[in-house]
């Protein structure tokens, strides 16, 4: 129609109108707010009621945060500062600040222990953490625990040492045996592994500790945070293997092995960890031989580790369960045995699929923690419930010391759950 | 036993200590340093200080048992407890002696098994109000809310005032000073209650001590006083005269200044029994004959150490009272050193 | 142990024991047994040997002595002179009742949170998703401690009621906020009160009479009755009715300020309302993840076809989503309901008078009998978790997909 009219209606256009941009309201923030924030009645309330939130909380947190005061050696001298105006003591936070981190009775002029300890940590994490990292790192981390101890609690290098032989020569005696039988050579190595301590123990002289490299630190001097990352570290670790024990001993077909399992793990998960807490700090002190004491943090080590095992038990089960039945037969059909199938084919696999329940287990334990405060032991919440608050200068400052301690939980924990759901993703293999 | 097989495993960690199974007395000295149980922190009886440092009334009590025992009052290993945990620390034998505030009472001494050496600190349970509520006595506090540190005596006794005097209250118990402070600051409670010398040293603390008053009423008898485990008598003779000790030296005025001079030998023979130059007392109790020297020159005698950490030149400000000498009227009473 | 005195037929070696699979388990478990009767032995014998050395027993008799102390918050008779056991079963009921409240309000909170996480509005999405990250991320008992103070710090003590110009006044003249806790006013029950109370359970079961009258009549003709205001007057109107026509048998007593407190009324305690809330908004977060990933479990597919059937987008939430939801939510729901329950044991820390805080707490200290007491409070925990659990699989069962 057009070509024959072409050129005899002056009207009709003979090119493109170029598009004009869309309506100011379609496009750009305002469209953006009104998909995003105004897009129903109900949620236009619901957003000017957040927006309110926000503006109260900010509004009061705000000009407290930023006018807080640094500088200032107690309570009183701050208020005096401040003069009314709300504000934050914040001075509690840099006079205090050694002891939040490391207790109140660590040496000063040892802390640079702990803080290499801290940074090692990452070191001989890494490999754990990330899969892509060379293999030869693993070694540093089979290393740490000893280096750490002998780092925090200092004392004579040759007990660390010492332990580590003993470690060295169980693997060295289950590697020789483990062809042959993995019994023989599990047990093996627990009895190379004793007898090396046991021979060991007697040769250390029980003066050693005197004239040590790094003064000896009894664990009772240990606190704040330190603590709190010591506990979480120690008791997470300590509980992967007894986990991967108990959850194989759930399955077990074995009957008794299986109900002691059982028993074991819905008695823990069934009490609150302050129970098993008590347990450490009023009870525990009875089951150990007469005449011999245990140290507080042994005990609570001991208490917590036997609390996360049980849920990291659990979270093994699942991943033991979520691999297909056709792994376990595979493994059957090449003629592997029991501790051959599991070691070779189902627990890498179980492990891995695990390792996002595990990585929250040990945020929770993390949190968990802090309950350790109840029991007089003076971590980041025990030494402000206890010696802080408890002071003179710092009679009163409960918003600045609390919210430093949620601040510095959150950074770890939140970090720790980021890197969880990471790996979530590195170890979906699946396309859903 | 000297190490266990079990121990000898766990001893490479360092942490499990093989205690040999004499004398409490014995342990100490072979372990060079004395574990002593404190409170978790009450200002004036055991706090650390800014720098880690423990110091209090109950404190020295402890450092002057290490010195009188080991010659260092410095070797002492301090173990905070809570009020849950401190018996079961004792008992288990994690501290030596227990020096945390404690009252003596007869289920404690006799059902407990454990045993009182003496009495640091006469106490009784008072109540602080604040001024505006104008309150004058503990009777007019019919249907108040109460704030209670728990851990000692304190909610028996208040149970017992309010039951025999015939009005209500609500009890709110609270575990650490902290908290309870704060509570009674806040005006969630009307009413703070806890022993007399506790109530002082908090109202210390607070910003404004003048707005509260702690009124006249004492409710109850606190003896207050160090214990170790029932049945070993030797180390409980030595707490127990160390305590006395303290105590004679005020009595017979040997103070931390005059000992030098007076340990080279006075006129009055109890002193010089006391110090060592005279008799074989130190013997007797299996240490040293300068024991008690070593105890006193620490901090002092009890006077000392009682206006250094409680008394009234410091900020909680308590007076002598029931806690000044037989002599001036009050209760200190030490039996003879012959 | 069988496999000595019944040997198998044929030559039997002791090696069998270790290498043949039909013994070998029989081996493991007999030294397993050995193990744990040896270590139970040396931990008993340790126990006997510490206890007498010390000169204690082991002894309930306590728990027949009278406590000696008083409770802010019974829900039974107590007084100071009642047992100790009898304070544990105040502990007790104690727990159980913030740990129901908290399970509801958790739940609550969990769910609108979980929900409003996955809504298209941005700024709520990205508020709760705050919420979730920020009460996750940090322990419960730095939660507990701070909403007890902010609620002690914030609302105005009992004293801020009194005098000509007061700094705060009631919520209407019934409702008064104070830090010590909210006092409601109190319902007085005349003669005839209990007519106006069958009335309204009655009203509850019309109600439900006919919104399955209704559904009934819709499946068979098709004839859609109006559901929300009939309801809501069936509930009502003969309730208010009856009221009314006996005279107001049921009268409010309002709460007063009274010497040191407020007086009359119900008073719901400061330390219950602050532990119900700390827990229940911790374990909201919690469950706001669970909501979410049990919606987001579902696949698409299941919310086009319900658009393709014609369902309203609320219908499709009901009907379809939140059924198949479920599912995966229960599970791990039970697991925060006990976490709500062992988590209420740090009610020491704001003075409520749970069983930690007084079985395990004052009783404790008072008798110095330490064993005793944390093996009867980890009895206690135990109990409550195994039958929340049980309790919990059964209805886990009746909703399971019925796999064929």
């Amino acid at each position: 129609m057009s070509d024959t009219h072409a050129h005899s209606v002056a009207f009709v256009r003979t090119e493109q109108v170029p598009p004009s941009p869309p309506p100011f309201t379609t496009s750009g923030p305002i469209k953006w707010s009104r998909d995003n924030l105004f897009s129903t009645p109900f949620y236009t309330v619901l957003t000017i009621a957040a927006v309110y939130v926000i503006y109260l909380i900010l509004g009061n947190t705000l000009p407290w945060i930023f006018n807080g005061v640094w500088g200032t050696s107690s309570l009183a001298e701050c208020r005096e500062v401040l003069d009314g105006v709300s504000g934050g003591c914040f001075s509690v936070l840099t006079e205090r600040w050694n002891q939040l981190l490391f207790g109140f009775k660590y040496p000063p002029d040892q802390y640079w222990r702990p803080g290499l300890t801290f940074v090692l940590f990452f070191a001989a994490a890494a490999p754990v953490l990330f899969f892509r990292l060379p293999r030869q790192l693993l070694l540093f981390t089979a290393v740490f625990p000893f280096l750490a101890y002998y780092l925090i609690w200092g004392g004579t290098i040759l007990t660390p040492i010492l332990a580590m032989v003993g470690f060295a020569a169980g693997y060295m005696v289950y590697q020789r045996f483990v062809a042959g039988s993995f019994a023989a050579g599990f047990f093996g190595g627990i009895a190379a592994a004793f007898v090396v301590w046991i021979i060991g123990g007697m040769l250390i002289p029980d003066s050693a500790n005197e004239n040590a490299l790094l003064s000896a630190v009894p664990s009772r001097d240990l606190g704040g945070f330190m603590l709190n990352m010591m506990l979480g570290v120690a008791c997470v670790s300590l509980s992967v293997p007894l986990g991967i024990a108990l959850a194989l001993g759930r399955q077990s077909d074995m009957p008794l092995i299986k109900w002691i399992c059982v028993i074991f793990i819905e008695f823990i998960r069934g009490v609150p960890l302050i129970t098993l807490l008590f347990v450490a700090s009023v009870m525990l002190a009875y089951f150990f031989p007469p005449n011999t004491t245990t140290d507080l943090f042994l005990r609570v080590v001991i208490m917590i580790t036997m609390f996360s095992s049980a849920y990291i038990a659990e979270v093994i089960r699942g991943g033991l369960a979520a691999l297909p039945r056709g792994q376990y037969e595979a493994a059957d059909s090449l003629g592997l045995d029991y501790a051959q199938a599991m070691r070779l084919i189902i627990l890498p696999q179980a492990l891995k699929i695990s390792i996002p329940g595990i990585v929250n287990v040990a945020v929770g334990l993390f949190k968990d923690t802090t309950l350790v405060s109840v029991i007089s032991m003076f971590d980041l919440l025990g030494m402000i419930r206890g010696p802080i608050l408890a002071s003179t200068e710092w009679n009163g400052v409960y918003w600045e010391l609390l919210g430093f301690a949620a601040l510095l939980f959150f950074v770890v924990c939140y970090g720790i759950s980021q890197y969880s759901q990471w790996l979530e993703r590195q170890l979906a293999t699946d396309h859903r | 036993m000297k190490k266990s097989v079990f121990f000898g495993a766990l001893a490479f960690t360092g942490m499990a200590a093989g205690v040999a199974a004499a004398g409490t007395l014995d342990d100490v000295k072979a372990r060079g340093k004395l574990n002593c149980g404190v409170t978790t922190g009450l200002v004036g009886f055991a706090a650390p200080d800014a720098n880690g440092e423990w110091e209090g009334f109950d404190v020295a009590v402890c450092r002057a048992v290490a010195a009188a025992v080991l010659g260092d009052g410095s070797a002492v290993e301090f173990v905070p407890t809570t009020g849950k945990t401190r018996f079961t620390a004792l008992a288990s034998g994690e501290i030596d002696m227990l020096a945390r505030n404690t009252t003596w009472t007869f289920s404690r001494d006799v059902d407990l098994k454990f045993e009182f050496v003496g009495i640091n600190y006469y106490d009784g349970q008072g109540f602080m109000v604040p001024k505006e509520l104008g309150v004058s006595s503990a009777k007019e506090l019919d249907g108040a809310t109460v704030c209670i540190q728990t851990g000692t005596t304190t909610e028996l006794n208040l149970a017992d005032f309010f039951r025999s005097n015939n009005i209500s209250y609500e009890p709110v118990p609270i575990e650490t000073n902290a908290e309870a402070q704060q509570q009674y600051l806040a005006g969630a409670c009307d009413v703070y209650t806890t022993d007399a010398s506790g109530l002082a040293a908090t109202r210390a603390t607070f910003e404004a001590p003048g707005d509260h008053v702690v009124l006249p009423e004492i409710i109850s008898k606190e003896p207050l006083g160090p214990l170790v485990r029932h049945g070993d008598h030797e180390w409980g003779d030595v707490v127990r005269w160390t305590l006395n000790a303290l105590i004679a030296a005020e009595e017979l005025g040997v103070t931390s200044v005059n000992m030098a001079e007076m340990a080279a030998g006075t006129n009055n023979p109890e002193i010089n029994r006391l110090l060592g130059t005279e008799g074989t007392l130190g013997e007797m109790l299996g240490l040293d004959a300068d024991w008690a020297k070593n105890a006193l020159s620490v901090s002092g005698n009890y006077g000392e150490v009682f206006e250094a950490n409680i008394g009234e030149a410091t900020s909680i400000g308590l007076a002598r009272g029931l806690n000044a000498q037989w002599t001036d009227g009050g209760l200190l009473y030490a039996p003879p050193f012959r | 142990m069988t496999t000595i005195t019944d040997p198998p037929q044929g030559a039997f070696r002791l090696s069998m024991l270790i290498n043949d699979t039909r013994y070998r388990s029989y081996t493991f478990q007999f030294i397993a047994l050995i193990v744990l009767i040896a270590s139970a032995a040396f931990l008993m014998s340790n126990l006997f040997a510490n206890l007498s050395a010390a000169g204690l027993n082991i002894s309930y008799e306590f728990l027949r002595s009278p406590a000696g102390y008083d409770i802010n918050q019974t829900l039974v008779e107590y007084t100071s002179q009642s047992t100790n056991a009898r304070a544990a079963l105040v502990g007790i009921l104690n727990t159980l009742l913030v740990a129901f409240l908290a399970c509801v309000t958790a739940t609550v909170f969990g769910v609108i949170a979980g929900v409003l996480r996955l809504s298209n509005n941005w700024l709520v999405s990205k508020l709760m998703s705050f919420y979730v990250e920020i009460f996750r991320n940090i322990p419960v008992l730095i939660w507990i401690i701070i909403i007890f103070t902010i609620m002690i710090a914030v609302l105005p003590g009992p004293r801020a009621f009194r005098g000509d110009d007061p700094a705060a006044s009631m919520v209407f003249d019934a409702i008064a906020f104070t830090n010590r806790g909210v006092y409601i006013p109190a319902p007085v029950w005349g003669p005839g009160s209990l007519v106006v109370v069958g009335a309204f359970l009655l009203s509850i079961v019309g109600v439900f009479a006919y919104r399955r009258y209704a559904t009934k009549l819709l499946y068979d003709t098709g004839r859609l009755l109006p559901m929300g205001w009939p309801s809501l007057a069936i509930l009502f109107v003969p309730t208010l009715l009856v009221y009314f026509a006996l005279g107001m048998p049921i009268g409010l007593e309002y709460p007063e300020l009274k010497g040191f407190n407020f007086s009359g009324g119900i008073k719901v305690g400061g330390p219950l309302i602050a532990l119900w809330f700390a827990l229940s908004i911790y374990t909201g977060a919690f469950i706001a993840e669970n909501v979410r990933a049990g919606i987001q479990a579902i696949s698409k597919g299941q919310t086009e076809a319900a658009g393709a059937l014609g369902l309203r987008s609320g219908r499709i939430m009901n009907l379809v989503v939140l059924p198949q939801a479920l599912r995966v939510i229960i599970p791990p729901l039970i697991s925060q309901y006990l976490n709500i329950t062992k988590n209420s044991s740090l009610a020491i820390a704001v003075g409520y008078a749970d069983v930690t805080a007084t079985l395990g707490g004052i009783t404790l200290n008072q008798t110095g009998r330490a064993i005793e007491c944390v093996l009867l409070l980890m009895l206690f925990y135990l109990t409550i978790s195994l039958s929340i659990s049980a309790i919990m699989n059964v209805y886990n069962n009746s909703v399971k997909l019925k796999e064929r």
